[in-house]
């Protein structure tokens, strides 16, 4: 998909396309994918591996619906039904919604800014092997993590203890899943931040000449904010784990009431990272789907500055709110509070976010294409999931609602109905930027109304479940409690959804065998991506562009006329991208770093590491041999040519 | 030190400031809270939790200063005589420090050596202190499992034993990239990138020393 197998593209300078073949030369095939240190293709193999755990994790959601579908359920047992609800949860947080974003991020960060590459393309190699041997180890649980036996004898071993993880539960659980839990949330960690330090110095550091911050396209801006937020909030849960970790393999006290110690320790470390985790999964999405409005309303962002600093605001306020996750812990009434009104607090940005995109829609001249389709359903059930988690914030209502499904809805209606809704838009809309094909606009209609009408038929009774009493996390309910009819909605609904991915994935198919190519800027775009050819030469940009305004890209296609309406420039003006690559001067050398398999070697070291912890200390050493070489080789290796 | 910055032959950064630079600032800002959760799990048991105090009972009260209750080695375990000999051993590796990348940057590659030398020998004497104070615990019955203190104790200052490990790994390396002749003026950020962490973990090593041992006793 590299630009260095594009057939029918007319040669571009000399310069960069001899090191553009050569860097193709160097590896092929598989191979080539192996050692690429090339960030469009880290983030489609991002895309590509957060998808299969998408569809896993999935797969565990359906089978929790199938199981609730009816009073006295009877396809998993309970243990069976803890498991796949603690994988479930696990694997769409750190295995879908985070690496997606992360896939937006190395697909678009450095041509949205203007540069050649990532600040350090081999970390970001890193990054992604690290989060899928991160992945495969956590989902290798299910294989040997039951006390009881192996999967082959029947016993699914995934870790039991929720998503969340709480103690001392987490700490007395029998078997090894917990140990591959806590482990492989290490293991990711270790890629998202890899990933958030990449991104940041990126960001601050990669930018092109005039790109100023306040020239940064919305998505930038919300992916720098991200990354911080992976900067501070990271350690805490590693702290955590690690205490976890030291409770359950070498009797330490940390969570041992009878020695002292409390478990609400690990409540508020948890916590206190998950919260800003939380605007870690919607920050991106709200990016994107600042992108997509724009474009398809042919208007700029509505209250740009106000759409920044509230996302700047909800990253630093993210901080100040974990603990409405703990109101009936017995904080006391002061703590429960505070909490409340900071909880209530952070509601105004994200308000005056969704009014920047109402503006942003309002008279702008609509083109009701799958991208916006998306973004708008997006700001439909954003409207919902905020109000529902305002009222989260009101303690006394809490009290009523913690633990029912009343908390799971609003949940869902945020990452599905917000963050997930946005990423389909995004892949929507930047799909023909990165395969050179445009997805099929019927088929797309058809998935999102399926997904959209399967999404509400699914979460909303949740709602209605949770006000009616029904717990979280119960593995069936008795007949007689009304409970039943909702349920069976619910399950129609995410079959629904199920059927809508199937619809998403035969258009991904069908769409990339189309033999009509997409065009570099297919709709009228606004950012600097558009303005080079689909899908991206490996050096992105033959010429390194100079910014001049926010939304550089439109102005150099279009003026104002005196009704302010814009007007494309007459011809000559506007300068495309091949018009660019042709333009005489200087063109001087493009370096592009050259390709590495050390960072996948490195990244094999920490689960030889962590399967050592869980079954025999050697394999501890082999595995720091393992990093340590990785490490040295890539660190030794000349980094350019 | 890894040199992961492939676009090295990109001059100019939007800043002007390194990109490793920048890297390892964040990467650092980031190990604060790591350590803040580290200490804040240790300060929190110290002062709020239930231990067993000298008659018996759980009850709440602060770590007991004395060396043993019941026969349960506690804080007064610390030596701090000990451990300011230690400590003032890994200040003085700062100093080396500083000495190395002075010498790298005005490209005196031998003084480079020695002092890179000499702040990773420093390094490994604090942490030689820190294995015989472990061993010495160990031996007066105060494990990872006796009680909180243990517990915390270990944990914090393993960490931070676990970082000086990483960083006298680092500057060996150093050490030996200057005996090749692969260290210059011109890749001096490499010393001066080494020597932020160091510097950082020395740092730490004084927020735990002043809140573990001078004012935990």
């Amino acid at each position: 998909m590299a630009g260095a197998t594009i057939g029918q593209r007319r040669p571009t300078i000399g310069e960069a396309l001899r090191l553009a073949r050569r860097e193709a030369a160097t590896y092929r095939g598989v191979w080539s994918w192996i050692a690429t240190v090339d960030h469009k293709r880290i983030g489609m193999m991002y895309g590509v591996t957060a998808f299969a755990f998408f569809l896993m994790g999935g797969i565990e959601a359906l089978v929790i619906r199938l199981q609730l579908a009816t009073p006295n359920g009877g396809i998993v047992d309970p243990d069976q039904y803890n498991r796949l609800f603690t994988m479930h949860g696990t694997t769409m947080v750190f295995l879908v919604i985070m690496p997606l974003s992360a896939a937006f991020f190395n697909l678009l960060i450095p041509l949205m800014i203007g540069a050649r590459d990532v600040a350090f393309p081999r970390l970001n190699a890193f990054s992604y092997w690290t989060f899928l041997a991160g992945g495969l180890f956590m989902s290798a649980s299910f294989l040997t993590g039951n006390p009881g036996g192996t999967i082959f004898e029947g016993k699914l071993g995934a870790p039991d203890g929720g998503w969340f993880g709480y103690v001392p539960l987490t700490v007395i659980s029998p078997g090894s899943g917990i140990d591959y839990w806590a482990l492989g949330l290490l293991i990711l960690g270790v890629s998202s931040m890899a990933g958030a330090f990449n991104f940041a110095v990126t960001i601050i550091n990669m930018r092109a000449p005039g790109m100023t911050f306040f020239h940064m396209p919305l998505f930038v801006w919300m992916t720098l904010a991200t990354s911080f937020l992976i900067i501070f909030a990271m350690p805490v849960i590693t702290v955590a784990l690690f205490q976890l970790l030291f409770d359950r393999l070498f009797d330490a006290n940390f969570f041992n009431v009878a020695a002292g110690g409390t478990p609400l320790l690990w409540q508020h470390m948890f916590w206190l990272f998950g919260h800003p985790e939380v605007y870690i999964l919607i920050l991106p999405a709200m990016g994107i789907v600042s992108e997509i409005l724009p474009t398809f309303s042919r208007k700029p962002l509505f209250g740009y500055p106000f759409v920044v600093f509230s996302g700047v605001a909800i990253a630093f306020m993210s901080w100040g709110v974990w603990a409405h996750h703990m109101y009936t812990t017995g904080l006391g009434a002061v703590a429960n509070s505070a909490f409340g009104i900071s909880t209530l607090l952070i509601a105004v940005p994200t308000g005056i976010k969704i009014f920047n995109w109402l503006g942003t829609l309002w008279g702008g001249s609509i083109s009701l294409r799958t991208p916006l389709l998306f973004a708008a359903g997006f700001i439909a059930m954003f409207t919902i999931g905020g109000l529902t988690g305002v009222m989260h914030s009101i303690v006394p209502s809490d009290y009523q609602q913690q633990d029912t499904y009343f908390v799971v809805a609003p949940f869902h209606q945020v990452l599905v109905g917000v963050a997930l809704f946005a990423l389909f838009g995004g892949m929507y809309y930047w799909f023909p930027k990165f395969t050179g094909r445009l997805l099929n606009e019927r088929l797309g209609q058809l998935h999102f109304w399926s997904m959209f009408i399967g999404f509400n038929v699914t979460f909303q009774p949740m709602m209605v479940l949770g006000l009616m009493g029904m717990p979280r996390r119960v593995a069936t309910y008795p007949e007689g409690l009304g409970f039943g009819l909702w349920n069976m909605m619910a399950t129609v609904g995410a079959f629904l959804i199920a059927a809508s991915i199937l619809a998403f994935i035969y258009n991904v198919i069908v769409s990339l065998r189309s033999k009509e190519w997409a065009e570099a800027d297919p709709w009228d775009g606004r950012t600097l991506e558009w303005s080079i050819p689909s899908p991206p030469p490996p050096y992105n940009f033959a010429q390194i562009p100079q910014v001049h305004a926010l939304d550089d890209f439109w102005h150099r296609k279009y003026v104002e006329n005196e009704r302010g309406e814009p007007v494309p420039v007459v011809a000559g003006g506007a300068q495309t991208a091949e018009e660019d690559e042709e333009a005489p001067g200087e063109h001087h050398d493009i370096h592009l770093p050259s390709p590495s398999y050390f960072p996948l070697i490195a990244s094999l070291g920490p689960p030889v590491i962590a399967f050592g912890f869980i079954y025999d200390f050697a394999l501890v050493a082999v595995g720091a041999v393992v990093l340590l070489f990785g490490l040295y080789g890539w660190a030794l290796e000349p980094a350019a040519e | 030190m890894q040199r992961a910055s492939t676009l090295g032959a990109h001059p100019q950064t939007s800043t002007g400031l390194d990109n490793r630079k920048l890297l390892m600032w964040l990467f650092l800002a980031s190990e604060c809270l790591f350590f803040g959760g580290l200490i804040g799990a240790y300060l929190l048991y110290r002062s709020k939790v239930a231990v067993p105090c000298e008659n018996g009972d759980l009850a709440t009260c602060v770590f007991p200063v004395d060396r043993t209750v019941n026969g349960v080695a506690y804080q007064g375990i610390l030596d701090i005589p000990f451990t300011s000999v230690s400590s003032f051993v890994l200040l003085m590796s700062s100093l080396a420090m500083v000495l190395a990348l002075a010498a790298i940057q005005r490209n005196d590659r031998w003084g480079a050596q020695i002092w890179l030398l000499c702040t990773a020998f420093l390094g490994m004497t604090f942490l030689a202190g820190q294995a015989f104070e472990f061993t010495e615990f160990y031996r007066e019955g105060l494990t990872l499992n006796t009680n909180l203190f243990g517990t915390t104790f270990f944990v914090l200052t393993g960490f931070h034993g676990a970082h000086v490990s990483v960083g006298v790994l680092i500057l060996l390396s150093l050490f030996v990239m200057a005996r090749r002749g692969r260290l210059t003026q011109r890749n001096a950020l490499n010393v001066e990138l080494a020597g932020l962490y160091w510097h950082f973990v020395d740092v730490v090593w004084i927020v735990i020393f002043t809140l573990v041992y001078l004012i935990g006793t």
